[in-house]
């Protein structure tokens, strides 16, 4: 009643001759411990995922041009970011070879285009690509400098963030007992203090600059980190594993090294990622309220505050810098989220 | 009950140690300052800063000062502003706070209830445009500052469009900008949030077992989803609280809003200190009430915590 | 007796990264009213997906590549999803595995229950409620319509199992369907919910597929057996056939790996792994892990054989051609217990219509004459429970 399906092809009717029904030897036997899915080891696994996740490589890639320019910042900038050529103030964009309104050196006043360039006398062969602001700065080299003190202190902020929180978690939620209490409390009162504040007020201690931030951010961030390591390192503890190689006799330290660790990685490495962003909106937002990088140095925040002060009537200033730490943290962001995916397990497919 | 109320205690307890953690850090820290807190120093003569010092307090051992400190802080007195004479802080705090209030409850209100909506929708609709959308949506409210956020939505709605006052602080219509501005973080979290707890909810046997039902997905969604999704969103009331004061202080600033954030803001660019420790001191009470009050609401919400202590089977 | 279910030749794949995994390979089974079919087989061998196929509960990442699921006549895979919601919780119910997850943990347990009396039933909130508080009574809960109130946590893990019951008893299903329900309980519980089950089934006559990897359970509330291996029935019989008269060589296995009083020294174990399904073996599945694998194994898959009216088995070991093997001595002494008329092992039907795939046809029919072997069990009563 049921037809024969479509889906296989119509086997041709075995022609069963006796010795058909011979014992069959091993030769003849598929071998059936043989796995046909490749083996991928975690990280493996988690590459491959990630590789696949194709908005997540390119922020990948943009991050790595991003780093790249601003770590070659001095071989790359067009101008000296901090030589103020002050008859070269509030220059419009001019790239060579561009003929676009807004990109060709000109400005609308009263409805006619004017070459701001001819006006103030700047020699034909003077291309600011991005402008300048209102002390000639050359705008484009100021923000490949500016990003490279953001990132730097977002880097440091996040290593030593890495560093605290780690250590102070490993150590909580292995050696657990009364250390972890003590330890736990501690956080627990810590965790209660606004970052905010404690920065505000380390910065007003400290002179201001690119190492008080660091150590003001690097200060506040790292009780998450210590807080998401000891979680997992105490389910990790409790795990059968772990309990086996204790059993088979292996020392405190190596099941650390070789259990714990390689199975805390992926979430160490998400909440780095993270913790750059972090780093770097809060620096911007330092700059932003006037408690930042002190001039003539720049990060990307403070050129978006130096921007916001004159945008009514120059909104390039603030628009270029804001655009270039938006693509930072959009990347840092949908590059966590990417990891995160990839490193979760229940996310196997 | 004992056990919970017990546990409320002692979380009580370490609010308490923790706001007497950050008075003494905040105090000591404003005593190692260099130099003495007037703007108008070189004016003055040695009599008139012993004068001034003697009103403040000032010349008394540093002990003695700490001591002054915290009794004040156990009665709501602040000290009084350097830079507003003679106006004590607690005053000039006070008369600023309904604005914040006003900005900061509008944000979270609206951003929260527009980021559940966002998660949900995104867990529902997983790996279609709708998720997309949403889960950019998210992540660019994440990304973009807020401060070129709320310049933003001044350039467009207030400059351009000229919807909305652009700084001016007159009524709700001026609170509309500053509120959307702040209300974009707390609408990212939780979006995001939402949507990862809910996908874990989704896959949850008793998921299963409510298809098996014969619910439909929605069905599903709201009666056994929603609900179980929603209990850990409250701990994001802690972060959120904290996003809020970063925000509010450049939203403010932004907008000109007489508010908490911009009366420090000021206040730090002038340092006047008694006026930093005060809104140190009610921003770290701020945030540690909210994370009591996340302990005790989790313990309302979740029946597994609320039953355990009820009973006493 | 009309079958309430009818499966046949169903083929589900799932796609994954790998490759696309042929988890069901061409299964064939009918269920009658009142019937208990337990379906036995390791993990992977594919019994929780034929049984959420037929709920239609399949990750989204599964395909039903061909075969029918015919429910009173009706083709469920054919459903649109608005109508396997009407079916779902009404006239087919599941139980699931694990008790300790599968009820919502914010919700009170009467209204878990009365959830689907009021989604599918025409009754008012009271009434649904009141169905509920009586369910949880039929499934054993002391003080009903206090515990209606409570939460999940407050139930032990028996109790909770016993609430899922209930659930899926809420609107009397025509199948339930019992995703290996004991497997997360102690062994007392176990034997207590097995109970419980048997003795609803008498009193509600639904018909029950009952998935599990535990042939010990087995005996106990089935009527009939099949023993499913790499996503293939390999052998369908009455539980006596499979007890006492097993067939294929991986039934003698699942049996000899199963301790009985007489055990004593070594407790055998089916050497090998099962294999992979991404890229199933070419012939008889289970050929590479056993001893008494044939030439024609490695070559070709073995049709079902029949034994009896009730009894088939996919071995090559049944053609005539084959020759005559000895089970193991375990097996040996079931298979001399085993009191029926002769055995006439022939194959099921003409080779020529033997294709690879599991004969359908005209036996279908005769699946469906359980009814003398149960009453010719019921007879002989406590004599004839399985030994171990």
């Amino acid at each position: 009643m049921v037809s024969n399906n479509n889906f296989q092809p119509e086997q041709s009717l075995p022609e069963l001759t006796p010795d058909l029904f011979a014992k069959a030897d091993s030769l003849d036997v598929q071998d059936n411990e043989k796995i046909t899915a490749p083996s991928l080891s975690f990280m493996q696994d988690s590459w491959r995922r990630l590789k696949k996740n194709k908005v997540a490589m390119v922020s990948m890639v943009l991050l790595i041009i991003i780093t790249l320019l601003s770590i070659f910042a001095p071989v790359i900038a067009p101008h000296s970011p901090n030589a103020q050529i002050i008859e070269h103030a509030n220059l419009p964009p001019k790239i060579p070879g561009l003929d676009i309104s807004g990109l060709n050196g000109t400005v609308n006043q009263n409805g006619i285009r004017l070459d701001k360039y001819e006006q103030t006398g700047v020699e034909s062969d003077v291309y600011y690509y991005l402008g300048t602001d209102s002390l000639g700065r050359d705008l484009l080299s100021r923000i490949l400098y500016g990003t490279r003190v953001s990132l730097f202190i977002a880097f440091v902020a996040a290593l030593l963030n890495l560093i605290i929180g780690v250590t102070y978690g490993l150590l909580s939620g292995w050696i657990g007992g009364k250390t972890d209490n003590v330890m736990q409390r501690i956080l627990e009162i810590l965790s209660g203090v606004p970052n905010l504040v404690i920065v505000i007020l380390m910065l007003l201690v400290f002179d201001p600059g690119i190492m008080s931030i660091i150590i003001a951010l690097a200060l506040t961030e790292w009780i998450s980190m210590a807080r998401i390591v000891r979680a997992q390192t105490l389910k990790l503890k409790n795990q059968e594993y772990v309990l086996a190689a204790k059993t088979l006799g292996q020392s405190s330290l190596s099941i650390a090294f070789k259990h714990i660790m390689p199975n805390l990685l992926g979430i160490i490495i998400i909440q780095v990622m993270f913790s750059i962003p972090s780093a770097i909106f809060f620096e911007a937002f330092l700059s932003f309220i006037g408690i930042g990088i002190p001039a003539p140095d720049a990060s990307l925040g403070t050129l978006i505050n130096d921007g916001y002060k004159t945008f009514r009537f120059l909104p390039h200033l603030m628009w270029y810098p804001s655009a270039v730490m938006s693509i930072i943290m959009i990347s840092f962001n949908l590059l966590a989220d990417g990891l995160r995916d990839s490193f979760d397990p229940k996310l196997r497919d | 009950m004992k056990s919970y109320t017990k546990y409320l205690g002692k979380r009580v307890l370490y609010m308490i140690l923790t706001l007497f953690l950050i008075a003494s850090i905040t105090f000591f820290l404003m005593k190692l300052l260099p130099g003495t807190p007037y703007s108008n120093q070189d004016k003055l003569s040695e009599e008139q800063i012993f004068i001034m010092n003697e009103k403040y307090g000032l010349n008394e051992p540093i002990i003695v000062q700490y001591g002054i400190y915290l009794l004040g802080l156990v009665t709501g007195d602040l000290g009084t502003s350097f830079q507003f004479n003679n106006t004590p802080v607690a005053e000039l705090l006070s008369s600023r706070i309904a604005p914040s209030a006003q900005i900061g409850i509008q944000a979270v209100v609206v951003g929260t209830i527009l980021g559940i909506v966002l998660g949900v929708i995104s867990a529902m609709k997983q790996g279609t445009w709708v998720d997309t959308t949403a889960t950019l949506t998210a992540i660019l409210g994440r990304s973009i500052p807020n401060f070129v956020f709320a310049v933003l939505l001044q350039l467009i709605f207030g400059v351009w469009l000229g919807w909305f006052p652009i700084a001016l602080w007159s009524g709700f219509a001026s609170s509309i900008l500053p509120s959307i501005a702040l209300a974009i973080s707390p609408l990212a979290d939780s979006a995001r949030f939402m949507r990862t707890e809910m996908v874990d909810v989704l896959s949850s046997d008793y998921v299963e077992l409510a298809k098996a039902k014969g619910l439909s997905k929605w069905e599903v969604a709201f009666k056994h989803g929603i609900r179980n999704a929603l209990i850990p969103l409250v701990t994001l009331l802690g972060p959120m609280a904290v996003a809020l004061m970063t925000g509010s202080m450049v939203v403010e600033n932004i907008f000109a809003i007489p508010g908490i954030g911009e009366q420090f803001v000021k206040s730090i660019l002038t340092n006047d200190y008694p006026t930093i420790m005060g809104v140190t001191m009610l921003y770290s009470l701020l945030l540690v009430s909210v994370i009591l009050l996340v302990d005790v609401l989790y313990g309302i919400i979740d029946p597994r915590i609320r039953v355990a202590t009820e009973g006493g089977e | 007796m009309e079958n309430i279910l009818e499966v046949k030749d169903l083929h589900i794949s799932f796609d994954t990264y790998a490759g696309q995994v042929r988890a069901i390979r061409g299964v064939n089974f009918d269920l009658k009213p009142g019937e208990t079919l337990a379906i036995v087989g390791e993990s992977g061998s594919g019994k929780s997906v034929t049984s959420r196929s037929i709920m239609r509960l399949l990750a989204s990442n599964a395909n039903v590549d061909n075969g029918e699921i015919l429910f009173k006549g009706e083709d469920l895979v054919k459903k649109s999803e608005k109508e396997m919601q009407k079916i779902r919780g009404s006239e087919i119910a599941m139980i699931f595995q694990d008790p300790m997850t599968s009820l919502n943990p914010t919700q009170k347990i009467g209204k878990q229950i009365a959830e689907p009396i009021i989604k599918h039933q025409a009754v008012s909130k009271e009434e649904a409620y009141k169905k509920a508080e009586e369910l949880l009574r039929l499934v054993g809960i002391p003080n009903p319509e206090k515990r209606m109130k409570q939460y999940p946590h407050q139930f032990s893990g028996g109790q909770r199992q016993r609430i899922v019951i209930a659930i899926a008893l809420g609107c009397n299903p025509d199948i339930l369907i019992a995703d290996e329900p004991t497997t997360a309980l102690d062994v007392t519980i176990q034997a207590q919910i097995l109970e419980l089950m048997k003795e609803l089934q008498h009193k509600i006559k639904t018909s029950i597929i009952f998935i599990t990897h535990d042939l010990g359970v087995v005996a106990n509330v089935a009527d009939r057996v099949a023993v499913m291996y790499a996503g293939k029935f390999v052998e369908v019989g009455t539980v006596d056939e499979i007890f006492y008269n097993p067939q294929h060589p991986y039934t003698w296995g699942l049996l000899s790996s199963m301790p009985t009083l007489e055990t004593s020294g070594y407790l055998y174990a089916i050497p090998g792994t099962p294999p992979d399904l991404l890229n199933p073996p070419k012939g008889d599945a289970f050929a590479p892990r056993s001893e008494y694998a044939l030439k024609v194994d490695t070559m070709y898959e073995p049709p079902l054989f029949k034994v009896s009216d009730t009894h088939f088995a996919a071995t090559w070991l049944l053609h005539p051609d084959a020759p005559k093997v000895t089970p193991p001595a375990e097996i040996v002494a079931r298979q001399s217990g085993f009191r029926t008329k002769q055995l006439q092992i022939q194959p099921s039907d003409d080779l020529s219509q033997m294709s690879g795939q599991d004969l359908e046809g005209p036996q279908d029919k005769n699946n469906l004459s359980v009814d003398e072997l149960t009453t010719d069990r019921d007879g002989k009563g406590e004599a004839n429970e399985p030994r171990y």
